[in-house]
């Protein structure tokens, strides 16, 4: 009666197998590398590749492999830490500007793994060490420059339709508009309906007058949120793809929210920098009918300018100067940007304009040729604040006069900003140019760095303690349940291996928590062996022969396992729907941990329990521990 | 190996009035601290900055708060971290302009000799965020497992494993608020997970519950739970000291970041195997269990007939 089919035995094989090769890769030690790539105006051909061969070869480092990552990335591997680090740094004064060199944790998995999408689990931040940001993307702002726009277009087309209106604002609620009469309010509608069909408009009489409130629909807010937490991911992508990071997780959390994983990252300042800056380029023109001197003395600032402070090169002093408010070109203008040195021996950028801006850039630089030409950088941040319990954000812009150079001609669709001043702020500009600005300014509204010792560290305890806990288990297992206990061991081990595998094949992160829900699972996994085998003493008490026992054993025992692991199992998904980062992780392997353990400890040992007693006619006695 | 070697008997219900006594004077003391003492709540739920920082040796705590706030940081807090040698600095509502600085390293300069672990910046909204999903899991992990039994079982079952399961993390949090342990995400984590393990020990005694209803025409509830926690003690007794065990580990080797969850663990698992014997069953006999609410329904019985 304690037979399986043959499928089942094929099964739990086939099980087994999986098992194995999927988690084989977390066996693989995990290399130090420098990885290379270039960027779009460079590559990394052979001279280059040669040029760096040399350099390591001088300072006597050697590599233990190097691996062709894509046509433009190449990653070296070596021994150690320290090496590393030598390495990097020698890499880095080889190629110069052009190429993003950065280090890295390079997976050694042998290729026929690799062919067959098996790879080691990626390790959270709490194991690996890095930096995480949660930023929260201001959509409001958005809504309101939008509701500014329509404003505005809304005034022009109610005009171009020869439509007198009484009055037109921009309110809390919406664009309210007075109407003198109902035919006129009518009139107005319809013309709203055509053209602006995101608003829905609601009229009010008001006396003889009409007032329509035209809001923006809920549709289009949510439109607007989307396209702005979209827009705001990919630049993010973008820029930390020019950071250079490995394996970066970059997701969108929530409605507005954005997460961001650096791993390996130490530099929180830059890495803050570059994530969370807005800065772009203005170009305005200076005003030189009026004196900045006097105006700043005078507070009267001519209709038109803003005054601001500029330090030119050499200058110990700012001078006051005064800029139109046109702009001349936005950094929306732009196509790429890299950093070069100038022909001054300075830092520069060199700045390609595409995509609209370039023919009125050119047409105005030709018409105001000999007059200087001044380059803004403008910055925004966000400081979140709280008002009333309720959070906001106030912006703050910084602008900064870098530049005023005098027009030399009509300037073409590529051209260089000189007199940056060093070749850090060159390169970070140009990387911000280069990606894009952010379409709403984000906040950082949560933020953690680990060092790198600290996150080895708690590797080495989770590691620990779970061999610990398997151990004890083990040996309990054993001394109580005795050649049962063995079966439950070993289904033990096999549930551990399946949960890595499965892990790794679904490319889960583990984190510090997910370490505390894999050892979790050993203690609940057990549990299901402690009923079977409880319940086959019972029987084998009661007097039933050892084959029956066996059976009505895990018969019994089956419906009581399945409704405790599903209690189990509510808890974890709860926890998976309102947990994020390292607590979704300890809900992900405790749920996968759960389904693991029933098929190894239920279907697993049945099937040595069958293969080894099934056959036996006569079985007189188990060796289950009593 | 066996803890006994016949099939005990011990009289468990007889010492259920003193149990239920235990248990509502336990229950009471713990609302008594929380709403004295309140729970100490880790950085995710209040906001702020935290800075982790080693020392070669141990460090005077009073030196490094100090030496902080002269360097202008507000409501500084210093505790150890593990060791001596290790400090957790907790500086406390908004510092200014931080927003775009490295405020760890920046922090760890002050101090001689510190290098810097981690740092952690929660900003107010995201902690009250996650206060009220915190909540609302707790009470979703309720409702769902009690729904769960309610259909899997019989009402009094629902009601008696929900009480069980608001006194199992009561007390874990009593004890968080006594011994003003940090109560972080990872340890509302080990309470959600409690939750759903103590019941795990519930339904094990329930189900020999209902088997014996079925199976024995004599007896009183009494007896028949009392039977009932008798057959599966040894299986209670062996899980949950391997599951102790398992979390034992981690509570001893498995650092600082995971002790506020070990401790939850470890805590939940020891009331949960009390509370699984004694507020379960003998709550769902006081309710008034009976042997007629456990039989299969009689068409059922009707079908089994020749």
């Amino acid at each position: 009666m304690n037979r399986y089919p043959a499928w089942k035995y094929l099964l739990v094989i086939v099980v087994i197998v999986f098992g194995v090769i999927y988690s084989l890769p977390n066996l693989y030690k995990k290399d130090f590398a420098v990885q290379v790539s270039a960027d779009s105006t460079h590559t990394l051909d052979d001279n280059t590749l040669n040029s760096v061969r040399t350099a390591l070869a001088n300072k006597q480092i050697q590599y233990s492999q190097v691996e062709k990552m894509a046509s433009d990335s190449v990653s070296y591997h070596f021994s150690n830490a320290d090496v590393q680090l030598r390495a990097d740094d020698v890499i880095k004064d080889t190629l110069g500007e052009g190429y993003t060199v950065a280090l890295n944790l390079a997976a050694t998995t042998p290729k026929w793994l690799q062919a067959i999408g098996a790879g080691p689990l990626h390790l959270g931040l709490d194991l690996s060490g890095g930096v995480h940001f949660l930023m929260a993307v201001d959509v409001n702002s958005l809504i309101t420059h939008r509701m500014q726009a329509a404003e505005r277009n809304i005034s022009d087309s109610l005009r171009k339709n020869g439509i007198r209106y009484v009055g037109l604002q921009d309110t809390q609620k919406g664009i309210s508009i007075r109407a003198p009469d109902r035919a006129t309010a009518d009139k107005i509608s319809d013309v709203l309906s055509q053209d602006y069909p995101e608003f829905t408009r609601t009229l009010t009489p008001d006396g003889q007058q009409w007032v329509i409130m035209a809001s923006l629909s809920e549709q289009a807010r949510a439109d607007a949120q989307n396209f702005a937490v979209d827009k705001t991911l990919s630049v993010l992508r973008k820029r930390i793809d020019e950071l250079g990071v490995n394996e970066p997780i970059v997701q969108r959390q929530g409605a507005d929210r954005i997460s961001v994983d650096l791993p390996g990252v130490q530099d929180t300042a830059r890495a803050k920098q570059i994530i969370g800056g807005t800065a772009t380029l203005e170009f305005h023109l200076q005003d030189v009918q009026h004196d900045a001197g006097q105006a700043k003395e005078t507070g009267l600032i001519p209709p038109g300018t803003t005054l601001y402070p500029y330090t030119s090169a050499g200058m110990a002093q700012a001078i006051p100067v005064l800029l139109q408010d046109r702009v001349v070109l936005s950094g929306s203008s732009i196509t790429n940007a890299t950093a070069t040195v100038g022909d001054d021996g300075r830092a520069a950028a060199s700045i390609t304009l595409g995509g609209g801006g370039e023919a009125a850039f050119y047409r105005i630089t030709g018409e105001n040729i000999g007059k200087p030409l001044a380059i803004i950088y403008v910055e925004t941040a966000l400081t979140p604040v709280t008002v009333n319990g309720e959070t906001q954000y106030t912006q703050r812009k910084s602008e900064r006069v870098i530049s005023i150079a005098t027009i030399q001609s009509a300037l073409p669709s590529t051209f260089q900003i000189t007199g940056l001043s060093s070749i850090k702020e060159a390169n970070d500009l140009s990387l911000l140019l280069r990606a894009g600005s952010l379409p709403t300014p984000v906040a950082i509204i949560e933020e953690s760095t680990i060092g790198p010792s600290l996150g080895a560290q708690n590797i080495d305890k989770g590691v620990f303690s779970i061999e610990v806990g398997f151990i004890v288990i083990v040996i309990f297992m054993m001394i109580y349940y005795r050649f049962f206990g063995l079966l439950a061991d070993i289904a033990l081990g096999m549930n551990l291996v399946l949960l890595v595998a499965i892990l790794s094949f679904l490319g889960a992160t583990l984190s510090l928590p997910g370490i505390a829900g894999i050892l979790l699972t050993l203690g609940m996994a057990v549990d299901a062996n402690v009923l079977i085998f409880e319940r086959i003493r019972e029987e084998l008490r009661n007097g039933v022969s050892p084959q029956a026992s066996i059976q009505a054993g895990y018969e019994r025992a089956f419906s009581t396992i399945v409704d405790s692991n599903v209690t189990t199992l509510i808890a974890a998904l709860v926890l998976l729907m309102i947990g994020s980062g390292p607590v979704k992780g300890f809900a992900v392997t405790l749920t996968i941990g759960i389904m693991t353990s029933m098929f190894t400890a239920i279907t697993g040992t049945r099937a040595i329990v069958n293969l080894i007693y099934g056959h036996k006619v006569r079985l007189t006695k188990l060796s289950i521990g009593i | 190996m066996e803890f006994f070697k016949q099939n005990t008997s011990i009289n468990f219900m007889a010492l259920r009035k003193w149990a239920m006594s235990l248990s509502v004077l336990i229950a009471l003391l713990c609302i008594l601290t929380l709403s004295i003492k309140g729970l100490n709540w880790g950085l995710e739920f209040t906001g702020g900055t935290e800075v982790i920082a080693a020392f070669p040796q141990a460090e005077n705590l009073e030196t490094v708060r100090s030496t902080l706030e002269q360097a202008g940081y507000k409501d500084v807090k210093v505790q150890v971290y593990g060791t001596a040698k290790v400090v957790l600095i907790r500086l406390g509502g908004k510092q200014e302009g931080m927003e775009n600085k490295d405020i760890g390293n920046e922090v760890v300069a002050h101090l001689n000799g510190a290098t810097l672990q981690s740092t952690a910046y929660i900003g107010p909204q995201v902690g009250k965020e996650l206060a009220t999903s915190g909540a609302l899991a707790l009470v979703l992990a309720m409702l769902g497992t009690a729904i769960y039994i309610a259909l899997r079982f019989e009402y009094r079952f629902a009601i008696s494993a929900a009480v069980a399961l608001i006194h199992d993390p009561l007390i874990i949090l009593g004890i968080f608020s006594y011994f003003q342990m940090e109560f972080d995400l990872t340890s509302l984590a080990a309470l959600l997970t409690v939750m759903g393990y103590s019941l795990n020990d519930t339904i094990v005694v329930f189900d020999r519950i209902r088997e014996n209803f079925r199976k024995s025409r004599k007896g009183t509830p009494t007896e028949i739970v009392n039977l009932s926690v008798n057959q599966t003690l040894s299986r209670t007794i062996m899980t949950s000291g391997l599951t102790l065990l398992a979390v034992l580990s981690l509570f001893f080797f498995g650092g600082e970041t995971l002790h506020g969850f070990a401790t939850a663990m470890v805590v939940g698992i020891v009331v949960g195997t009390y509370s699984s014997i004694y507020v379960a069953g003998a709550l769902a006999v006081a309710l008034g269990l009976d042997r007629r609410d456990l039989l299969p329904s009689p068409r059922d019985t009707l079908d089994d007939t020749p």
